[in-house]
């Protein structure tokens, strides 16, 4: 019977797959790899309700197809079967739902101590912006965006003058420390995606959005935008170093202050002036 | 208990209403084009979705030449992939799945099955086909504007959908698409509220609710459901028009675009996804519920034994109708908005599992003890079982809010809906297709063809998608123009593109043997007879096969039990009509 077997070779086939398969999420390195647990229970559930499902249709077409004198059964309804199959369902269902809405509390909700970073995306950069010595970001506005101030910080806010913004450079982040990812975007959606740390979230023009995990190994990984952002989506691409102790600082001091950035282009602009006056 | 079973004695209330008088077409133009034969207008449904949807397949190749073999094909630029995916998208989901299943199937079968002579309302069941091919034109006219078609994705997200960064955002590609949309929203209003009120009030004597076939239970409760859904689609368009137009701002906070300021500002981005998903998760079911009642009809018919737990299925439909309207933020978990809501809708998504796999349950149990045969319809009902415990399966990582958080706007959420509503759906249309087709026209399809175009578009849509989860696992993100350079991707990513691309080509070839079979068989198909399926509904038992204007001769029917009396002990046949009072011979014969 060609159907039965081929029903058979796609359960068992799709299984074979799975577990031979070099497609596979890669190495973690962030605090959540209790995502990747329930990723790999509901699996487990998944897995077996799938082959079950297509095995026991195999079975029937090889048992119950159609020879000639053959009559069917009339059963209607079987409430005990049918009430028992619901509950198992719920049960299953359950066994999924409970882990990941206790893995989701945990994503939603930030430990203490955590230090803050800004992600903003505009088409197609990936910008940042870290807390001064003084542990605080400074208030932003899109309306404020203007020359030498790519990031619209808000120039009157003491908080903001000493906050360090490095645009479409690297992002560097202690390993072990965690970090609530602030996302901001001035034209269009975007998403900072990195696939080894599993979490990932919209930025929306307009407001603020996060997420938060702990870098737990140092490395070099790739940034990507995951929310369709126009013709250049694919090549919006980024970097973030996780660092140790020592090679962090020596990152820190390497970076602009608000402040620095704002004379530096006022100099220009004189500069630009004098040179334009002067002929 | 209700009765579900066949009950002759029961009382047939008597006809309270005189028959109404039909409007008979008087020319051969108010008879094939304007005609307002709900039979009628169900074939230039079916036939305007099919031609639309396979530019929707054209394109699918486009994209798919794309990613499995990047860089080769030079006309395929970002600006071109962006649009070939946003249209491929939208044709299929709006213009295709909901046209097919509700404009076709629903127009063909509804006045057939519940024994009515035609549509409740005629005359605008006609202005909602015209308005269909009018939005099907607008449509296509993106191809032919400046700057093309609109690329924002199927989806549409404001800002980026109507700014320069995106094709078509600042030319005649958006408003082209949305203009569509609510000319799509329009005609299919007029359609809907025919398909509510014809179930509603022209039923048969003796069709009460419970008595009617699933295939009437699915598309009745997906059209009160896309009635309400659709509106919230038809608002967020003409804002998006107003955004774009007028300078308002419903969507557009302040943004900096290319380094200049936009005048707009203080709008929600978000209210858009809101309102989108609102109508964009019903639509989800707005598809799969006709496939699942249709479906439930099929496995019946096919395998010679009544659907099991009808009534579990009847409540099934509805409640799965009604829950689908309070997950839709499950499209949302990492868009943004408050993620404390991540806690309600994980937890309604994951409880819709239930009563859905119940249906599974209670197809797969139809099975047992049935005398299966193995026909075209069965084997793509079969093949509708696995698509669809497979894509349903999936849905299960998605919906669990954490789970999703990795996986979203990967390649495994495009594997997981092209299984559970693209591929599984469409074994749907296909099964239904060379099961009423007999019917519609007479003749018998092909079985030859119709070997080679099931087994290659079963097997090798399912060679597709499955392994495209794993992409997505790996964490390869949906609508890349071209991967690039990326760390994390093995060169083995690649060849599996390239693969799956590969049987994207072939199963489209498929599909023109399928075509081909429709059109061939019109002349040389075998004859089929009035019910060839020996089926008990209703559309099996009319007078005149491809049925008549007013489908059911001089008497309309007299419904006498539900639609499932199949293999009946002590019946003389192994199925027994809805119109036939006892358990002997046909009170009427079937074969025209």
């Amino acid at each position: 019977m060609a159907v039965v077997l081929i029903l058979v070779i796609v359960a068992v086939g799709s299984v074979v797959f799975h577990l031979f398969s070099p497609w596979w999420w890669t190495p973690i390195a962030s605090n959540w790899n209790y995502i990747d647990n329930t990723i790999i229970i509901t699996f487990w559930i998944t897995g077996f309700v799938f082959v079950a499902v297509v095995l026991f249709v195999a079975y029937c077409v090889l048992r119950f197809r159609h020879r000639p004198g053959n009559r069917a059964a009339y059963e209607p309804e079987n409430k005990k079967l049918e009430v028992w199959l619901a509950s198992v369902t719920s049960i299953g269902v359950a066994a999924m739902l409970a882990p990941g809405l206790f893995v989701w509390h945990q994503f939603v909700t930030v430990p203490p101590g955590t230090t803050e970073v800004e992600v903003v995306g505009q088409q197609w950069l990936w910008s940042f912006r870290l807390p001064g010595a003084d542990g605080k970001l400074g208030t932003s506005d899109t309306r404020a965006i203007g020359d030498g101030n790519a990031l619209g910080v808000n120039p009157n806010d003491t908080n903001g003058l000493d906050d360090l913004i490095i645009e479409g450079g690297e992002l560097h982040l202690l390993v072990g420390k965690p970090v609530k990812m602030l996302l901001r975007s001035v034209d269009v959606l975007h998403d900072f995606y990195v696939p080894e740390f599993r979490a990932k979230m919209d930025m929306i023009p307009g407001m603020e959005t996060y997420f938060w995990f702990t870098p737990t190994r140092t490395g070099t990984f790739e940034v990507l935008c995951a929310e369709l952002c126009g013709t250049g989506h694919p090549q919006m691409r980024g970097t973030v170093v996780v660092d140790n102790e020592a090679d962090y600082q020596t990152w820190l001091q390497e970076q602009q202050t608000f402040t620095q950035l704002l004379a530096a282009r006022q100099e220009q602009t004189t500069i630009a002036s004098s040179t334009s006056s002067s002929k | 208990m209700v009765d579900i079973r066949s009950d002759a004695s029961a009382a047939i209330p008597p006809a309270e209403v005189e028959d109404v008088e039909l409007y008979h077409p008087r020319s051969w133009w108010t008879k094939y084009v304007f005609s307002q034969d709900a039979k009628i207008i169900a074939i230039q449904y079916s036939m305007t979705a099919i031609a639309i949807g396979m530019v929707a397949l054209v394109l699918s190749w486009l994209m798919r030449l794309q990613l499995g073999f990047p860089g080769t094909f030079d006309f395929i630029d970002a600006d071109h992939y962006y649009q070939f995916i946003t249209m491929h998208g939208m044709i299929m989901v709006i213009y295709l799945l909901t046209a097919l299943f509700l404009g076709g199937f629903g127009n063909y079968l509804i006045p057939l099955m519940v024994g009515a002579r035609d549509m409740v309302f005629p005359y605008a069941n006609m202005l909602s086909y015209w308005l269909y091919l009018l939005a099907v034109l607008v449509l296509a006219a993106g191809f032919f504007a400046p700057g093309g078609p609109t690329g924002a994705g199927w989806t549409l997200y404001p800002p980026q959908a109507i700014l320069s960064g995106t094709p078509g955002g600042k030319d005649w590609g958006i408003l082209l698409m949305l203009s569509s949309l609510i000319l799509f929203i329009i005609g299919f209003t007029m359609g809907g509220l025919n398909y509510v009120v014809t179930v509603l009030q022209g039923r048969a004597r003796g069709m009460t609710l419970m008595r009617m076939p699933l295939t009437i239970w699915g598309i009745f409760t997906a059209t009160i459901m896309a009635l309400l859904a659709f509106p919230a689609l038809f608002v967020a368009a003409v804002m998006m028009l107003f955004d774009r137009l007028l300078g308002t701002s419903f969507f557009m906070p302040a943004i900096v675009e290319m380094g200049e300021q936009l005048k707009q500002g203080g709008g929600s981005p978000i209210l858009f996804q809101h309102l989108f998903w609102f109508f964009g998760h019903p639509e989800v079911y707005i598809v799969a519920l006709p496939a699942f009642g249709i479906v439930s009809d099929l496995i019946s018919t096919h395998a010679r034994k009544n659907i099991f737990g009808y009534r579990m299925m009847v409540w099934a439909i509805v409640i799965i109708g009604a829950l689908s309207f309070i997950v839709w933020a499950h499209h949302m978990y990492v868009s943004g908005m408050n993620p404390k809501f991540g806690f309600f809708f994980a937890t309604t998504t994951l409880i819709i599992a239930v009563p859905t796999a119940i249906k599974v349950y209670n197809w797969v149990l139809t099975l047992w003890r049935g005398d299966i045969h193995l026909s075209l319809p069965m084997l793509f009902a079969l093949a509708f079982i696995v698509t669809f415990v497979n894509g349903g399966l999936t849905g299960l990582f998605l919906g669990n809010v954490v789970v999703d958080v990795p996986l979203s706007d990967t390649m495994f959420v495009v594997a997981h809906f092209h299984m559970v509503m693209g591929v599984a759906p469409i074994m749907v249309i296909f099964g239904a297709i060379y099961h009423w087709y007999p019917k519609v026209t007479g003749r018998m399809l092909n079985e030859a063809m119709g070997q080679i175009h099931f087994w290659v578009t079963f097997l090798g849509a399912y060679l597709i998608f499955f392994p495209m989860h794993y992409l997505g696992l790996l964490g390869i993100p949906r609508r890349y123009h071209d991967l690039g350079e990326a760390a994390f991707v093995p060169e083995s990513a690649h060849t599996l593109n390239a693969f799956i691309s590969v049987m994207a080509l072939t199963v489209g070839a498929a599909q023109i043997l399928f075509l081909f079979n429709l059109v061939w068989s019109l002349k040389k198909g075998r004859e089929a007879g009035g019910n060839p399926w020996r089926a008990t509904t209703l559309e099996w038992q009319t007078p005149q096969t491809p049925p008549a204007h007013g489908n059911w001769g001089k008497e309309l029917p007299v419904v006498y039990r539900w639609a499932y009396d199949y293999s009946v002990p002590g019946a003389a046949e192994d199925f027994i009509p809805q119109n036939q009072p006892g358990l002997g011979g046909p009170t009427r014969e079937a074969a025209s």
